[in-house]
Order: structure tokens, then C-alpha cells, then sequence
């Protein structure tokens, strides 16, 4: 069980000169088993949000809790996917996938056994020796995936995690990373910038208002996940549905761009 | 051809032109002071076997030893302080007051103290190392992107996986750097000490060569000084060539 609940979460940074609040009595509910999407502004706390919930942060106020249990710190069965993917230049692929096992104390053998499992899955198996720096940004996110797998994670939590990536790449790691859901059913948090990515690959769509974030509406999108949605109308629809929520939102100054569905930075405009 | 076939051909390469340089200055000086490289070299040879290799060891013994203690101790030191900003809050200060200056100005002091053996050169040297090393390692460890330790900590990891899988091997790079510099200035220092002080060791053997005028003999122990650097710096690159493979990966 790895149900995500938050429940009137508050947490503002402390910076020079003046304090930033991120989230503001933020609730949020993510059914066990359920991919969602987080889409909103730059700065309105989408990644902290994350943060909290891999209980990387605390909270100022308020709960979260991963299948029932308070969130106090890192949790063993969350992987987190950062924007970066956070990976190690120093490590090759296979260790760098083997990261969580290995701190984890998990023996060394069967640490390879699921590290090799989960490369092979994400189609990485022949480049266990190679180095971050060899590989090309899709098979870097590939990596990152294949991590979060070696774990067995039962919650993913992903920050942007393909927003460096070309068109092309983009799509096929959308799939995978749909493919993937389609076979665990892992309850899954997506942050993305991107319209298309949110409609894609959650089925349900959060919009957060910008800084302080808090749940502005919510996009129920029951068809997520069928063959072919990409091009099907409603799945037009539904993107066209967000990019007009989203301009509500944008009212402070976020724009959206037609063409890529993507959200400019603008707040601070 | 490999990356070692290559590395020999350079050095070849530099050595002849080295040498032909060498003898084109002691031509046009013609003084005694600056034998050419036959009689030195004939002299390095001779003087190798018998007196010049003790005094070989001792230096290399007196440079490593001392890079090693410089090492052990300051680099997990800077590395702590680096991650820990209170244990930086009052180390800082004090670093900050004590780096800028020159250590080698403690040399009288530690001959007195420590007497005109190993002890004095090594601590001396240590000292250079220990600070270069020291600043290095710090500032290395601070500049690690916040990415790469929030991503380890997400999967779990404590102060000492942190420090394991990301604080070391992120700050190594700049480690040898600062060892190569460090090193670099060793040697001169090492040369300064052992020629104020002491009966052993190539800063000695050079100057005792340079009192009697024995000029092919202080040449040779000017080679001795200049092997020494070449081997504690091609020890150092392949050291770092095992240890940081991944800099040396191209896409």
C-alpha cells in the first residue's frame, strides 16, 4: 500500500532578506496504485512538494503520509527521479543503478541480480561498464529509471524528470514510463511542465496556483493509459481543457506556449 | 598507438630536446658552472651506484612520507569541514589566518627543534601539504552540487554513504590536482631544507658538490632532483587514472 495523502501542508523557505512560502495548506490525495500528474507554474512548489513526500523535507505544518504511515524521513520503497536524475559521474551504469541497493546493504549478488534485471528492462543491459558522461540524455533517464526499479519502489516521484530531453527521446521515455506503470502499478507522482507529458501520463491532472501552491483544480482524465490515446480527440480535449485552467492560474503572469504545451516561467513578471 | 606508446614517444621527444638545448647553453656560456650533458650524465651514472642513490632514498623517502601524512590528515579534515558548516564556522578563521603563510619559514624553527634528520623535512613538507591540501579539499566538497547528495539521501543514505559515494570521489579530482601542485612545491622546499641543514639527502649532495666545485657532480644531483619530480608525478597521474576513470570518459 503506498496511498499518498497530504494533508494541509505548509512549508516556507527561510532565505536572506525575505522568507518564501512554497506551499500553503496544501491536501492532496493519491489513491494506492495511482499515476498522477502535477502540472503548474514555475516556483509553485511542485518540487518541494516532492521533496516532503520522499521525506527528504519536513513540513512546517500539516502531514503527509505514504500508505498510512507519517513521512519523517526517506522511505525505503519511494524512489525519487530528480530533474537532473541525479546521477553519479563517478559511478558506471551498473553501479549507479545499484546506488539504493547498495545503501541499502542489500548482498552483493542478488544487488546484481535485480540491477541487471532492471538495466535489461530499460534496455541499458549492454552498457553496464559505460560512465553517465558516455551515454546520451534519453539513455541517462533510462538509468534513473532503471534505479527507481532496482529498488522495487512502490511510490515513484518524479520531478521534471524528462524536461531535458528532445522531442523524440521525450515520447519514447513517456512510453516507457507508461509501459512500466502499466506492468507494477506503482502509485506514481509526475511533476511536469508539460501539458501533453500531465494528459499522457496521469489520470488524474493537479493544477497547482502559483507561489504559494495550493491545489487550484483537478483534471480527471479516466482514459490515461489506453492504446493510442495520444491521438485520440479527447485526449486534444483534455490538453486543451488544462491549457485553458492553466491560463486561469497563468493570471499572474504564466504563459503557455502552443506549439511544445509547455508552461514559461513568468511570476516574477 | 596506446595511450603508454604515446606517453614514451613524448617523453623521448622532450628529453632529446632537452639535451640539445642544454648543450647549446653550456657552448655558449663556456663556463665550468654549466657542464654539458655528456659529463654530467657521465657523472650521474658513475656517482649513481655508489654515493648518489642513498641520497636518492633519502629525499624520496622524505617527500613521500611526508605527502602521505599531509594527505591522511587533511583530507578527510577538509572534506568534514567542507560538508559542516557549524565545524567550518570555527575552523574557517583559523585557515584562513594560518594559510598565507609560507611554511618554509618555519624551517629554522623546526631544525632547532627537531633536529637536522627525517623529522624536520618531513614535518616541514607536511606542512605544505597540509594546508594545499587542506583549502583544496574544502572548497572541493562545498562545490558538490546540492542534485547529487539530495539523490543519494532519497535512496536512503546517511552522513558516511553521503561521504562514501559522493563527497569523496566528487572532490578527487581537485585532490590530485592540489597534489601535483603540492608535491611540485615539496621538492623545492625539500631542496632549500636539506641544504640548510643536515649531511643527507640531494639538496645536501648538490650544495656539498657545489662547495668542493665539483660541478659535474652537482649536476648530477640537480638530474637525481629532477628524476625524483618526474616519478612522484607520473606515480600521482596513474594513481588518478585509476581512481578517477570517469573524467577521462569521452562521448
Amino acid at each position: 500500500m503506498a496511498g499518498l495523502v497530504a494533508e494541509a501542508v505548509s512549508l516556507t523557505y527561510t532565505g536572506v532578506g525575505r522568507d518564501t512560502v512554497a506551499l500553503d495548506r496544501l491536501d492532496l490525495n493519491v489513491a494506492d496504485g495511482e499515476p498522477v500528474a502535477v502540472i503548474g507554474p514555475s516556483g509553485c512548489g511542485k518540487s518541494t512538494l516532492l521533496l516532503l513526500a520522499s521525506g527528504l523535507l519536513q513540513p512546517d505544518s500539516g502531514t503527509l503520509r505514504v500508505g498510512g504511515a507519517r513521512v519523517a524521513g526517506p522511505r525505503l520503497a519511494t524512489a525519487l527521479i530528480l530533474q537532473d536524475f541525479g546521477l553519479l559521474p563517478w559511478k558506471t551504469v551498473l553501479h549507479n543503478a545499484a546506488l539504493g541497493l547498495e545503501v541499502r546493504r542489500v548482498p552483493r549478488a542478488e544487488r546484481r541480480e535485480r540491477v541487471m534485471t532492471s538495466l535489461a528492462r530499460v534496455g541499458l543491459a549492454e552498457f553496464v561498464d559505460s560512465y553517465p558522461g558516455e551515454l546520451s540524455g534519453g539513455m541517462r533517464q533510462r538509468l534513473a529509471v532503471a534505479r527507481a526499479l532496482a529498488l522495487d519502489a512502490d511510490l515513484l516521484l518524479m520531478d521534471e524528470p524528462l524536461s531535458a530531453l528532445d522531442a523524440l527521446t521525450r515520447e519514447d521515455l513517456q512510453d516507457l514510463l507508461l509501459e512500466l506503470w502499466r506492468q507494477r502499478r506503482h502509485t506514481c507522482v509526475l511533476v511536469t511542465h508539460s501539458i501533453e507529458e500531465a494528459v499522457f501520463l496521469g489520470r488524474r491532472v493537479i493544477v497547482l496556483s502559483p507561489r504559494p501552491g495550493r491545489v487550484a483544480s483537478v483534471v480527471d482524465n479516466p482514459r490515461m493509459g489506453e492504446p493510442g490515446y495520444r491521438s485520440t480527440p479527447e485526449f486534444y480535449e483534455r490538453c486543451a481543457e488544462l491549457r485553458t485552467l492553466l491560463a486561469e492560474e497563468g493570471a499572474v503572469g504564466g504563459l503557455v506556449d502552443r506549439e511544445t504545451g509547455l508552461i514559461e516561467a513568468g511570476e516574477h513578471r | 598507438m596506446s595511450g603508454w606508446g604515446r606517453k614514451v614517444v613524448g617523453y623521448l621527444g622532450a628529453v632529446a630536446a632537452i639535451l640539445v638545448f642544454w648543450q647549446l647553453a653550456a657552448l655558449a656560456l663556456d663556463s665550468s658552472a654549466l657542464p654539458g650533458p655528456v659529463p654530467a650524465l657521465t657523472a650521474f651514472f658513475s656517482a649513481f651506484g655508489s654515493e648518489l642513490a642513498p641520497h636518492l632514498a633519502v629525499s624520496t623517502w622524505r617527500v613521500v612520507a611526508a605527502t602521505a601524512f599531509g594527505t591522511v590528515l587533511a583530507v578527510p579534515l577538509g572534506l568534514v569541514l567542507g560538508r559542516s558548516p557549524r565545524a567550518d564556522a570555527v575552523a574557517a578563521p583559523l585557515i584562513f589566518l594560518t594559510y598565507p603563510i609560507p611554511k618554509v619559514v618555519f624551517l629554522p624553527v623546526l631544525l632547532v627543534i627537531l633536529g637536522l634528520g627525517d623529522a624536520s623535512k618531513i614535518v616541514l613538507i607536511t606542512l605544505i601539504i597540509f594546508f594545499q591540501l587542506l583549502v583544496t579539499a574544502r572548497d572541493a566538497a562545498r562545490a558538490i552540487p546540492a542534485g547529487s547528495v539530495l539523490s543519494v539521501r532519497s535512496l536512503g543514505a546517511g552522513r558516511i554513504d553521503v561521504f562514501r559515494h559522493v563527497v569523496v570521489p566528487a572532490s578527487l579530482p581537485d585532490i590530485f590536482t592540489a597534489l601535483r601542485i603540492g608535491t611540485g612545491t615539496a621538492v623545492a622546499v625539500l631542496f632549500l631544507a636539506e641544504s640548510i641543514g643536515g649531511t643527507t639527502g640531494l639538496g645536501y649532495y648538490i650544495v656539498d658538490a657545489w662547495g668542493r666545485l665539483a660541478y659535474d657532480a652537482m649536476f648530477a644531483g640537480i638530474l637525481g632532483m629532477a628524476l625524483l619530480g618526474v616519478v612522484i608525478y607520473e606515480l600521482l597521474e596513474v594513481a588518478e587514472a585509476r581512481l578517477c576513470r570517469w573524467t577521462r570518459v569521452e562521448r
